[in-house]
């Protein structure tokens, strides 16, 4: 199982890597965005970063959801919205819990994607995050339902991110603003779905 | 009278069709809520929240909220969602001639749903 503090220590483990990885989300960005989310992903972990000592005894629900609402405040471009829903959503499956496992993780990552498809409006194939977020739930959830133990349940969960990354290269893109270059998104990595597997990498890094 | 609030990620594409709308109907209530708080691109919920509310202040018959494009349209829903006020509503219309359109019918003292046609139709105007 793991704690309210432990999930501190891991949201800070992705504040961490959201900076080292600042700079590439970006660059991926420039070809297909607006160049930005990196800098805006920085800047909303930077901000939960400072909030985590204050929230740092609450439930793991109340954690995650005041997690959602700083990168709804303070991101500034689609990833706020998206992941702050994300975030806000899990929270609220986690609201009064101290702990959760694994069964409650993938239950979180259910209400992530189903918050993402609601606020963005999108599917499995736009080149958006979702497609990294879905594999990654659907590897987990297959190899928990094998019995593997959380390390191996997460580390198929990064396999099935990093592919969904790969798989993003080759489409095009019909949500977000990487949509107006029509064809010419081919060839690029989405930065959205690139983002969730750098967090889901620190997730099972620190976990 | 029906108040408005202009979502953009730029500071000053809000201002300017707020600028725009309000030439020709001064009295409506209008707020532009475009960029970060540091004026760089963007949205920000709050500045979007604190438009919402003072709007709301001024305009009894309700408050429509056009956003421009992607981020904007998620934040502004998302401060609707939390606003939690049948009243105040995101409509789907270009930016510009929507703002104006629906801005204008909001000065002859058009209810919140008659402007929100103004904006929506605004999709139809041929301009050329």
């Amino acid at each position: 199982m793991t704690d309210n503090a432990k999930v501190v220590e891991i949201l800070h483990a992705m504040k961490e890597a959201i900076s080292e990885n600042a700079q590439f989300l970006t660059d991926l960005d420039a070809p297909i965005g607006d160049n930005d989310h990196g800098i805006n992903m920085d800047r909303g972990f930077k901000k939960v970063e400072a909030d985590l000592p204050g929230i740092a005894a609450k439930d793991i629900g109340a954690i995650l959801k005041k997690v959602g609402m700083d990168l709804v405040s303070t991101v500034g471009g689609s990833s706020g919205p998206l992941y702050g829903t994300a975030f806000m959503k899990a929270g609220a499956k986690t609201a009064g819990k101290m702990e959760i496992g694994m069964d409650d993780f993938l239950v979180m990552m259910d209400e992530a994607i189903g918050g993402v498809q609601m606020r963005g409006k999108a599917v499995q194939g736009e080149k958006t995050m979702l497609d990294a977020m879905i594999p990654a739930r659907d590897a987990m959830r297959a190899a928990a339902a094998e019995g593997k133990d959380t390390r191996a349940v997460l580390d198929a969960g990064v396999a099935a991110a990093e592919a969904g990354v790969e798989y993003t290269k080759g489409i095009i893109a019909t949500k977000g603003r990487a949509s107006y270059l029509g064809e010419r998104s081919i060839g690029h990595q989405d930065p959205g779905a690139t983002s969730f597997t750098v967090l889901l990498k620190a997730i099972a890094a620190a976990y | 009278m029906v108040g408005f609030v202009l979502v953009s990620h730029s500071k000053k594409l809000a201002e300017g069709a707020a600028e725009l709308g309000t030439m020709m109907a001064p009295d409506v209530p209008v707020a532009a809520a475009g960029g970060m708080a540091d004026g760089g691109l963007g949205t920000d919920y709050e500045k979007i929240m604190d438009a919402v509310t003072k709007i709301r202040e001024q305009a009894p018959e309700g408050v429509l909220v056009i956003p421009d494009m992607g981020s904007s349209c998620m934040t502004a829903e998302m401060v609707i969602e939390d606003f939690g006020d049948p009243d105040v509503v995101l409509i789907d219309c270009p930016f510009v001639e929507g703002a104006v359109a629906s801005i204008v019918e909001a000065s002859g003292g058009a209810s919140l749903q008659e402007c929100r046609t103004a904006a929506e139709e605004a999709r139809q105007a041929e301009k050329l």
